[in-house]
């Protein structure tokens, strides 16, 4: 990317500075990360296009777009002055990921999507979070330092699954001086952030560095648990004062259309899986498999799918196509993904949608036939729907299929645990403390919201462990049944 | 880690390994399995309990060598440790009010089907064995499934022990003669439980089979293990291992489990010229 001239004195730097990136015809070849991060210079210089807005009540200002509600014009004041101890405290306080948020926030629809300088004539808003991840590395690089914890309370708290949500729990908890232990059902800790998204968008050292930080803070790890299989909630509740589930959304969701269990059709979490948990990107090194397609069609537009259409292409694909059912206005993804993934040449099939497919003698996938769509009326979500446009179907050669349309709450813990009531797509119900139908238990993240991002899992994180420490120290009742069922009912 | 307690060869190529996994012993039930990896490096794989110990913590597992895990899981020692072991997964095998019950094990399917035996008798049935292998050095647990059960047959493929053919032949002679059978359940290489299931059909005999699909996390999280019954996907890891032999989509099984030959071979070259 080309350097900007520096402007010259007064005049308002309108772009954001450029973030340095592997070159796309590079990086396809490779898993490192793709942003490479700015330097301490250019990020005070993008602090000076800050302008400081006050929140009014006519005005709304990046902090309106945070979910967490991070005081974000403190924190830009502070690296302005080159304070980025200062800086990171300030963010810390709201958000314990800022190395993970720094990377995969949809920051365009958040805090940067509000941003008063993005609304000027010709400017692009304040590269906030560019800010965040440079402060979360600077800190992480020289190391992380560890709070003072208070005196323990003698109380015990069990975080069932270790993705941000859970991470978030047990974090606050622990330097709240409760004892907290976290249940997870894999042999690593993270959650999507170690399963799914991969490592050229995250890497997982970055992951570890914050777990390291979590378990320095005294919070004990079980790996391994499957709770409702290898230990039920029932008996962590007779073990423990309080519990928070954060199980995620990890249950894949199917077309059901022909064809659709043809060798080399696989869920997102499937491919993902293998490729990023599993490390198959490194097979033989590493053990597990993962079929290399040299035309991989993956279905759907958000974040999910375009991190299976990037990943195919450093796996060797020749083309990986994106196949989805509306048009690129309606894409889901961050728009940086969509913006690498165009760059790294990954094919767009807009308003496409696949019907059939059929494989070969050995039940591998050869032929997806696809039907194109049109928008409609925009439906309950407020998107265009789409809708078929008959006598259209045209076929496509492909040899792996990845199906990226979203994933369901993950059942194993409402389904071994009937004291908890689920709405009918499976979340658990909660209320405004994250509290569920029973009693001492709380959730938060994508089993409660259903899949969502990682700052709405950690902020729903946050205020369950100030529930949870309510609920521990003060003696207030348990909401009732009905509260829930009639939750549930709206 | 899980410490590995003991170590046997119970054939060439048929390892036991007694594995200390407190919590999964505490819980585990006839037809359920853990899924195992070795270490850092290593693939998850599935393996059925053969045998638990609430008591000393711990769960025993039997793995014939069909890969590279499973021929490296036949050099991990006692007293060495396992990265991995998650449990008990899957719908533990329903043995309640049967009645009569066969149970055909071929292979390795011998090993998988001895805690059901166990617990089929346990549960109050009758119970029929029926174990086969290639030869009579693969013949493995015939003491214990003896124990367990009211009739054994044995039958190997080379007549070097009992009879001379396949399990089919033995129950196919059982139902012939119109023995009472309830329920047949059939555990062992896909092949022969289709044939079972094939069998049992024309007899209408109810046939519960236990299904090895490829796993990943074996918790329902990717859909790997997928298999069609009755024209619908399930997930073999949590809606099964266990399903109805008459509604099994059986060459879609076949054709899933060859989905990573290729790799399987590179994986299986490369570890021999490691041990070399
Ligand atoms: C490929 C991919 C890319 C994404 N990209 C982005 C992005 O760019 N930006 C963004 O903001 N969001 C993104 N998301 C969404 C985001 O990752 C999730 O919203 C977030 O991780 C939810 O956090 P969570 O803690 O609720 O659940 P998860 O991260 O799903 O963690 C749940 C944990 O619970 C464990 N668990 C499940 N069941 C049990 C059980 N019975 N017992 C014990 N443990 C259990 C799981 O193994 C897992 O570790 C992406 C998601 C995916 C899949
Ligand atoms: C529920 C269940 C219970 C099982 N119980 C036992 C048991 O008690 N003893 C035993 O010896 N075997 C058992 N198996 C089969 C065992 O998991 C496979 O033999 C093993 O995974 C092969 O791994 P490998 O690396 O040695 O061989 P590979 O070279 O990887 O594979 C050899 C063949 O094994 C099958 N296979 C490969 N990977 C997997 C996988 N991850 N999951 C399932 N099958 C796979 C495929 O058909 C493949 O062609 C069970 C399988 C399932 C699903
Ligand atoms: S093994 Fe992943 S869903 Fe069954």
């Amino acid at each position: 990317m080309a350097e900007e001239t520096p402007a010259p004195k007064k005049e308002r730097v309108k772009k954001k500075y450029p973030m340095p990136e592997q070159d796309p015809k590079e990086r396809i070849h490779n898993f490192n990360e793709v942003p490479l991060g700015q330097d301490a210079e250019t990020v005070i210089k993008e602090a000076e296009r800050c302008l400081q807005c006050k929140r009014s009540e006519k005005r709304k200002i990046c902090v309106d777009g945070c979910p967490v509600g991070i005081d974000i014009p403190a924190f830009i004041r502070k690296v302005k002055e080159g304070d980025f101890e200062g800086g990171i405290k300030i963010i810390k306080q709201y958000n314990a990921l800022p190395a993970v948020c720094g990377r995969v926030c949809p920051y365009e629809n958040q805090c940067e999507g509000y941003c008063v300088v993005g609304k000027l004539k010709e400017n692009q808003p304040v590269g906030i979070g560019r800010m965040e991840r440079f402060l979360a590395d600077w800190e992480r690089e020289k190391g992380m330092a560890k709070p003072e914890l208070p005196p323990r309370k003698g109380k015990k708290v069990a975080v069932v699954g270790a993705g941000p949500a859970g991470l978030t729990v047990a974090s606050d908890l622990a330097k709240r001086g409760y004892d907290v232990t976290i249940f997870e059902a894999l042999h690593a800790p993270g959650g999507v952030l170690i399963y799914g998204i991969p490592e050229f968008r995250l890497p997982k050292a970055i992951v570890w560095a914050e777990v390291e930080y979590i378990r320095s803070l005294g919070v004990k790890l079980v790996f391994d648990a499957v709770v409702g299989k290898t230990i039920k909630m029932q008996e962590i509740a007779q073990e423990f004062d309080a519990i928070f589930v954060g199980t995620g959304a990890g249950l894949p969701k199917w077309m059901n259309i022909p064809g659709e269990n043809l060798n080399g059709i696989l869920s997102a979490n499937e491919f993902l899986t293998r490729t990023n948990l599993m490390k198959s990107y490194m097979f033989p090194e590493f053990d597990t498999p993962n079929r290399i397609g040299m035309r991989v069609a993956t279905i759907g537009g958000g974040n999910v799918a375009m991190d299976c259409a990037r990943t195919a292409l450093r796996l060797g694909a020749e083309e990986s196509w994106i196949i989805y059912r509306r048009s690129d206005a309606e894409l889901p993804a961050r728009r940086e993904e969509v913006h690498h993934a165009k760059e790294e040449g990954v094919k767009f099939q807009l308003l496409t949608a696949p019907v059939k497919y059929t494989g070969d003698e050995t039940g591998y996938v050869k032929k997806m036939e696809c039907c194109k769509m049109r928008l409609g009326e925009p439906d309950a979500s407020g998107r265009c729907r789409p809708i078929v446009c008959e006598g259209e179907n045209f076929v496509l050669d492909v040899d792996i299929v990845n199906i990226a349309i979203g994933q369901s709450p993950n059942p194993i813990v409402p389904q071994t645990t009937p004291e908890l009531k689920t709405t009918r797509w499976g979340t658990i119900v909660v209320d405004e403390w994250q509290r569920t139908s029973m009693k001492g238990v709380f959730a938060a993240g994508d089993i409660a919201t259903g899949d969502a991002t990682v700052i709405l899992a950690m902020g729903g994180g946050k205020k369950a462990a100030e529930g949870i420490d309510r609920y521990l120290s003060q003696n207030e009742p348990w909401p009732a049944k009905e509260v829930f069922d009639k939750i549930s009912s709206h | 880690m899980y410490k590995v307690v003991e170590k046997r060869d119970l054939a060439p190529g048929i390892h036991l390994l007694e594995i200390e996994a407190p919590m999964i012993a505490q819980r585990a039930k006839a037809g359920q399995f853990i899924m195992l990896m070795i270490d850092d490096k290593g693939e998850r794989i599935p393996l059925t309990m053969a045998d638990w110990n609430p008591k000393k913590g711990t769960v025993t597992i039997i793995a014939l060598e069909a890969g590279k895990t499973t021929m490296k899981l036949g050099t991990v020692k006692k007293g060495d440790e396992l990265r991995s072991i998650v449990g008990p997964l899957g719908i533990e095998t329903h043995t309640q009010d049967l009645g009569t019950v066969a149970c055909v094990g071929g292979g390795i399917g011998i090993a998988l089907m001895y805690p059901t035996v166990r617990a089929m008798k346990q549960a109050g049935n009758k119970v029929l064995s029926i174990m086969g292998a290639r030869t009579k050095d693969l013949l493995i647990l015939e003491k214990e499934i003896t124990e367990y059960s009211d009739e054994v047959h044995i039958c190997t493929d080379d007549g070097s022990k009992g009879h001379h053919g396949f399990v089919s032949d033995i129950l196919k002679k059982m139902l012939d003669e119109k023995r009472p059978i309830d329920v047949v359940y059939a555990v062992g290489p896909i092949i022969m439980m289709k044939v079972i299931a094939d069998l049992t059909r024309s007899y209408g005999v109810k046939t519960i089979v236990s299904l090895n699909p490829i796993m990943v996390d074996g918790t329902g999280m990717c859909g790997s293990c997928r298999v069609n019954i009755d024209g619908k996907t399930k997930f073999g890891c949590v809606d099964g291992p266990d399903f109805d032999g008459h509604k099994v989509d059986f060459q879609l099984l076949i054709a899933r489990n060859k989905r990573y030959l290729a790799e399987e071979k590179t994986a299986v070259e490369k570890f021999k010229k490691e041990v070399a």
